[in-house]
């Protein structure tokens, strides 16, 4: 990596704090912040880290236990870093009574890990979700933010296949 | 009764205005409190015994752990003494078989989740928990044991904290928030995998905002947290300076 | 503004949507969108460049049209033609077919009782208006709700008429509107505060995001109503951050409202200000629960605490809150419009008004409904969910997902209503309806909904955080075929206990699955102690692992 590079992700780095800065300014570094200040970290960079916890936390002047607390009692936060690709299945009722444990379960045997893990090669990360809303098209798979309705095992395997092969 | 912090400044407004004084009645015995006090309370100035566990004078109420609940007449529903005001001439019952029912449920509810076994805990024949069995006439749990597996953090120099023991009743949480200030304390994640932490969940000993105060230890009521180096004959837990604070509080606010 | 300026806002919009001779309405909510109604609309739109017919036909985005398992669905008007599974390719025969013979392999009349059967107050704008045009919704009368209740009613008058209505909460306690606000409104305060509960945690639940994707303003006008009549001038809503459409036009549509001035400072001339803030949920269900909610606004751990003291006193950084459901505040407008006593016609003794269903599961038509209170679940079912996929036969319905029951088909011309459900041992709960035929197994059900509970369970108060993992336990255990036959009596002891001594309504509703599917299916239980042997061939049974 030349210098250039370096430089160049420094400023990227700077360009994601400050959509985290500017939500604690937002709100006046108020204790209420919080909640919205974790959703810009995990927005700008993806996911939590220890780092950017300590530093929201004396941003905003709060214990260190309560933000850990906080970031870990609602499960939209994750505090390890995602793959390339995510596939969430929806295990929502709707889902469910269509079959979603089946797609979970033939997901988990070709990738080989379970919700919440991600592949070793980091390509491909495997979560749960409870309901997208998206009843009406079950059962969901959502694959990188795109809501993929009425699928089936086979489909979503092929899905997956695709992540799994992309080299970017 | 004390709120939690963002509620007190609230609840202290009650102090400016007139408090007044009702009767009503516990077990048929007739009482009488002001009205910003709970049944808990009125009920142990009384003479008359409800079992708690989260309840601790001093520190803020919680109504979790739900082993001071008692029935009032005319609601189906059971309450919580801890946070429950009494109302003129409200007909409580402490002592009913379905509350004695009940609170024996949840002390057995409570032995199945983690690791109770006294003999083996420092904190055997000083602990809340095991007292709480003879009080309530628990012999046996019923229930099949869950018993999921926590370390041991044992990296402060002076205390260490067994997970195993946790009944998450937050006593440490709030004394440490509370009292000591420090808000070293905090539970993570939730439900069944609620865990108390240090900090960001980093070993108790690299805690940046731990003072090393103790009190901790000393409200824990079972061996969950103790200090280290003492047998189990030693272990005793020293809470003489709660009614002290709460007194000392008690007239700043008012 | 007044409201003779607010009209002509509306007259100009209509005039200029009529000068179109056909509106093609494209549906942009979440469900068509993913199946590439995005594109539809953008083919629609070129082929119409292409043509050049820009001034002759309107290609329109629109909220739900209702019909979700059909999507994507596009509407012409005023030829009142539907059309559904549009595709790019469709475009030009779509085109080419207005004014004349419709396109009829897309046609959607075979789905027609879906539409008939219903009847639409909270749904009657969407998918006819734009949900991110304020002009549009001002043109079907929007926003005039709140001017008459800013200058020709007090505050008073405006408690009145929502009593009157007998309105009750929509998120499923069905608690009287009415006196919720009259609870906060004659707590003294100088702060108060208007919390609309969009945290849709109920799984197989999406009424909510419907109506903020397809209705905004709608919900806004509700809330704003609401703040004149209790007195408050701020506003949250708290939507779940898995909503990311609705999130993205309920900001849009406070952005147009503060511009157009009827949110914000002033509102119509008036000393009456109100600023609505929208507050992201993080993956909670409990904190659909009031006091629980209020802790994640003020950005702490979702748990709630204990009540009273009630939010009505003691809510959001304790100041007294009302807190509505997205549904009861979308009722609001039309109400303060024609009348309390309009809507009192509506519904049934007790339960007034219509209710808004997300019908899902194994029925023909899964989609977003709307029906009067009172309708039967066969009507439900059988006229506008179409029956049960491939005819197989019909064996339960779920309302109130986790907190609800499963209703036999014994009960299926019962009246859906706040206490006939309650007598089933099920709710109304927020309005999610699950069909399930006679391929779902009522233990795997009963155990799924555990789980959830389970998970979602705060930790705070013990019956609830064990007792739920314990009742989860037995039915895992059953459900593999491990069961014993004291596990029924345990299971209903755990249950009522579960249910009598938990701190808020998660844990107390909780076994309400488990409950249910005793009751009515105590064969399928034993079939699966006794017999080791499940009905519905849902469990994979594995006696041999633990039995006896």
């Amino acid at each position: 990596m030349d210098e250039k590079e370096v430089d160049r992700i420094k400023v990227n780095e700077d360009r994601r704090w400050r959509l985290v800065n500017r939500t604690m300014r937002l709100h006046g570094h108020q204790p209420d912040a919080l909640i919205e200040t974790l959703h810009a970290v995990q927005e700008s960079f993806g996911f939590l880290d220890l780092d950017s916890l300590k530093y929201v936390a004396e941003s905003l002047r709060l214990p260190l236990s309560l933000v850990y607390g906080v970031a870990t009692f609602y499960h939209f936060f994750t505090l390890k870093p995602p793959g390339d690709h995510t596939c969430v299945v929806c295990l929502g009722t709707a889902c469910y009574i269509a079959g979603s444990s089946n797609i979970l379960k033939t997901v988990e045997e070709q990738t080989g890990i379970k919700p919440g893990e991600t592949t070793p090669d980091r390509k491909l990360s495997l979560l749960t979700a409870r309901c997208m809303g998206s009843c009406g098209l079950a059962p969901v798979v959502v694959f990188d933010g795109e809501v993929h309705g009425k699928m089936s095992s086979a489909s979503v395997l092929e899905n997956v296949g695709r992540l799994l092969n992309h080299d970017d | 009764m004390r709120y939690p912090a963002f509620l007190q400044r609230i609840a202290d407004r009650a102090d400016v205005q007139p408090v007044r004084i009702l009767t009503f009645s516990i077990n048929g015995q007739a009482v009488s409190a002001r009205e910003d006090e709970t049944i808990l309370s009125v009920a142990r100035e009384n003479g008359i015994s409800i079992p708690t566990l989260c309840h601790l004078d001093g520190l803020s109420e919680r109504g979790a752990c739900r082993l001071c609940i008692v029935e009032i007449k005319g609601s189906p529903k059971l309450s919580p003494s801890c946070v429950t005001l009494p109302r003129q001439d409200m007909e409580v019952i402490t002592n009913s078989d379905r509350v004695l029912d009940y609170r024996r449920k949840i002390l057995e509810l409570l032995f199945t989740e983690r690791n109770h076994i006294c003999s083996v805990c420092v904190s055997n024949g000083h602990c809340d928990l095991q007292a709480l069995t003879t009080e309530l006439g628990m012999t046996h749990v019923h229930y099949d044991y869950l018993h999921t597996r926590h370390a041991v953090d044992a990296s402060h120099e002076r205390f260490s904290v067994d997970h195993n023991r946790c009944v998450l009743c937050q006593r440490c949480i709030r004394v440490c928030e509370e009292i000591e200030g420090a808000h070293t304390w905090d539970v993570m994640g939730r439900g069944y995998l609620s865990k108390v932490i240090t900090d960001l969940n980093q070993p108790w000993g690299e805690s940046t905002s731990c003072t090393g105060c103790g009190k901790c230890v000393q409200v824990c009521p079972t061996g969950a947290l103790s200090e280290k180096g003492k047998s189990v004959a030693e272990m005793t837990k020293r809470r003489q300076f709660l009614p002290y604070l709460k007194l000392m509080r008690g007239d700043e606010s008012r | 503004m007044t409201i003779e300026e607010l009209q002509d806002i509306g007259k100009i919009e209509k005039e200029k949507q009529e000068g179109f001779k056909y509106r093609i309405h494209v549906c942009v909510a979440a469900g068509c969108l993913s199946s590439q109604s995005g594109l539809v609309k953008e083919a629609l739109e070129k082929e119409v460049a292409r043509r050049g017919l820009e001034s002759w036909a309107l290609v329109k985005g629109v909220g739900c049209l209702g019909l979700c398992t059909a999507g994507p669905m596009v509407a012409i008007e005023p030829d009142g033609l539907l059309y559904q599974g549009v595709s790019v390719s469709d475009a030009s025969d779509i085109l080419e077919a207005l004014g004349g013979p419709p396109v009829n392999r897309l046609d959607c009349s075979a789905h027609l009782p879906f539409f008939a059967r219903q009847k639409k107050i909270v749904l009657e704008n969407c998918g006819r208006i734009d949900p991110e045009s304020i002009e549009d919704y001002v043109a079907e009368g929007g926003y005039g709700g709140l001017y008459s209740a800013l200058r020709t009613m007090t505050p008073a008058g405006v408690i009145e008429q929502i009593t009157k209505s007998g309105l009750r909460g929509r998120g499923g306690a069905g608690f009287p509107t009415g006196l919720k606000w009259t609870a906060v409104s004659k707590t003294k305060s100088n702060v108060k505060f208007v919390i609309c509960n969009a945290d849709e945690g109920d799984p197989g639940a999406f009424m909510d995001r419907s109506v903020l994707e397809s209705d905004p303003h709608r919900v806004l006008e509700g809330m704003a109503i609401a703040g004149l009549a209790v007195g408050a001038n701020y506003g949250f809503v708290y939507v779940r951050a898995e909503y990311p459409l609705a999130v993205k036009r309920i900001r849009t549509a406070i952005a147009r409202a503060e511009r157009l001035g009827v949110l914000g400072r002033n509102i119509f001339n008036t000393t009456f200000s109100f600023d609505v803030t929208v507050r992201l949920g993080a993956g909670a269900f409990v904190c659909g629960e009031e006091t629980a909610l209020i802790a994640s606004i003020e950005g702490r751990r979702g748990s709630p605490r204990p009540r009273p003291p009630f939010p009505s006193e003691l809510g959001l950084w304790g100041y007294p809150t009302l807190i509505n459901n997205v549904e009861t505040f979308a009722n609001v407008p039309p109400i303060i419009r024609k009348g309390g006593a309009w809507f009192a016609s509506i519904g049934t003794e007790k339960s007034k008004g219509t209710k808004v269903f997300a019908l899902a599961g194994r029925v023909n038509n899964t989609g977003l409904i709307e029906a009067p209170m009172g309708t039967t679940l066969r009507e439900i079912v059988f006229d506008v969910g179409g029956g049960i996929i491939g005819d197989r036969k019909f064996k339960a319905i779920l309302t109130g997902g986790p907190s609800g029951g499963c209703i036999p088909d014994q009960f299926l011309d019962m009246s859906m209503d706040y206490e006939s459900l309650a007598q089933v041992g099920a709710i109304m709960g927020s309005g999610g309806l699950i069909v399930m035929d006679d391929s779902s197994c009522m233990v795997d059900v009963a155990k799924f909904f555990i789980e959830f509970c389970m998970s979602e369970s705060c930790g705070k108060c013990v019956p609830c955080r064990v007792g739920t993992v314990q009742i989860y336990n037995l039915l895992k255990r059953i459900t593999e075929g491990g069961g014993k036959p004291s596990d029924i009596q345990l299971l209903e002891e755990l249950c009522d206990l579960v249910k009598n001594t938990s701190l808020c309504g998660l844990g107390q509703t909780a076994p309400n699955p488990v409950l249910s599917t005793m009751r009515y299916f105590m064969d399928e239980y034993k079939a699966h102690i006794e017999d080791k042997v499940c009905p519905a061939g849902t469990c994979h049974m594995n006696p041999t692992e633990e039995s006896q």
